[in-house]
């Protein structure tokens, strides 16, 4: 069965989306990343979505699903790469992925997550991405 | 019965070869008594297009007076030409109209002419030239306002490239300074250069100016809220700038909520807090006496 590789990079967890999301891999993912977050006490998720380029309503919910699950199980998550046309659909959508973090590539979204795990600058941050 | 005497060929087409010159010399002196514009055509131009239109109306006339009929085809497209070098050129609808219906006159006395003594064909010939010409005019005109049509479209399609700039102002920082109201369709095309630029320039911080935007209602408000949405989704954070304190009376007054959104009144004091969250510094240089001043 397709699966989507969830590397462990240090404390961090890095998802990269390489293939087109159907539902059944974007469930199975869910369970896969929530097991992995709690076997290895991740403190965030990275999910690279740069090569996604559609994007429907239960995939965007599910988006945000897990970046809510992470946050109950104490981890972070940041999306990261999202292509200018998925932002638009989600927008359309009325999905704005409120609480999920986002950064342009995962270069950017290395730097924040360090830059709030050193600087606690958490509040700060989420006071001006919400 | 009545159709097919309708569609039958006519005498006008011979009428026409034979009495050719004369039709054309006095419908060019109706055109110069009436309605010619010397300014804008030569009388070179006119008489060349006078004469082509009766070649061709000679040759449609012919075969059939049904003007639908293939026989029209070149004369509909020689109207349509000459009605869409007339829009560009400045004529009014109704000269361009008139250089058609200003044949009647010519045509009329050259059928009494020749048909004078039979009454019943003359009055028959009149009325299927009077449909004729009749037909042609309004071609004319409705060719003459989807020149006019293209035109607006042409320039509101410019009008909307060019009114959306994205301009890098900084490592990491763009600008988008937006001229005129905000509708979906501009806020689409808005939203999408936006993006675009994010991802090429990797920037981090957008500034969206809305000193140009006359006014600020729910939907303008709404799809300004989208744009911020989107280019959050992407990882950029939007700060909008240029708020007018009547556009600010206005956005409470109606109730919108930009409070998730940073606001400033100027474009300046939106960029210094770009520049700051970009971690950048400005800082003035020291003046040459004094930094010497220093070092004695």
């Amino acid at each position: 069965m397709e699966k989507i590789p969830i590397l462990r990079m240090g404390e961090y967890l890095l998802v990269t989306i390489q293939v087109d999301m159907h539902d059944r891999l974007a469930l199975t993912l869910q369970d896969d990343l929530t097991n992995r977050i709690s076997q290895t006490g991740a403190k965030a998720v990275l999910i690279d979505i740069s090569s996604l380029e559609i994007v429907d309503s239960f995939i965007g919910r599910m988006l945000g699903n897990i970046a809510a699950m992470s946050r109950v199980l104490d981890a972070q998550t940041v999306v990261v790469g999202m292509q200018p046309a998925v932002a638009i659909t989600l927008v359309e959508l009325g999905m704005s992925l409120e609480g999920v973090r986002t950064a342009l590539n995962v270069e950017a979204g290395m730097e924040l997550l360090r830059n709030s795990a050193d600087g606690h600058e958490e509040t700060q941050y989420g006071s001006y991405f919400h | 019965m009545a159709t097919t005497l309708n569609h039958e060929a006519s005498k006008l087409g011979s009428i026409i070869a034979q009495h050719r010159d004369v039709i054309l010399s006095r419908w060019l002196q109706d055109m110069i008594g009436s309605t010619r514009r010397s300014d804008l055509m030569k009388e070179s131009e006119l008489k060349t297009q006078c004469s082509q239109f009766l070649s061709l109306l000679a040759q449609a006339t012919a075969q059939t007076t049904n003007t639908q009929a293939s026989a029209y085809d070149p004369l509909r497209d020689m109207l349509a030409e000459i009605s869409r070098s007339r829009a560009t050129q400045g004529f009014s609808p109704r000269e361009t109209a008139t250089f058609i219906f200003s044949i009647k006159q010519p045509l009329f006395t050259a059928i009494r002419e020749s048909l004078g003594k039979d009454s019943s064909a003359m009055a028959d010939e009149m009325w299927s030239t009077t449909e004729i010409v009749d037909s042609l005019g309004l071609h004319t005109s409705e060719a003459y306002l989807k020149a006019r049509e293209e035109t607006i479209r042409r320039q509101q399609e410019e009008m909307l490239e060019l009114s959306t700039p994205v301009v890098k102002l900084w490592e990491g920082i763009l600008a988008l300074p937006l001229i005129g109201t905000l509708d979906s369709a501009r806020t689409q095309i808005v939203m999408e250069s936006l993006l675009e630029a994010i991802v090429q320039t990797n920037s981090k911080v957008a500034i969206i100016d809305i000193t140009g935007v006359p006014t600020v209602d729910t939907v303008v408000a709404q799809h300004l809220l989208k744009t911020v949405t989107a280019a959050r989704l992407m990882g950029a954070d939007c700060i909008i700038s240029g708020v007018r304190p009547q556009i600010a009376q206005t956005i409470v007054h109606l109730g919108i909520n930009l409070l998730d959104i940073t606001t400033k009144a100027t474009l300046s004091d939106a960029f210094s807090l770009a520049i700051h969250r970009s971690g950048f510094k400005f800082v003035r240089p020291q003046k040459k006496e004094s930094a010497e001043d220093q070092t004695k």
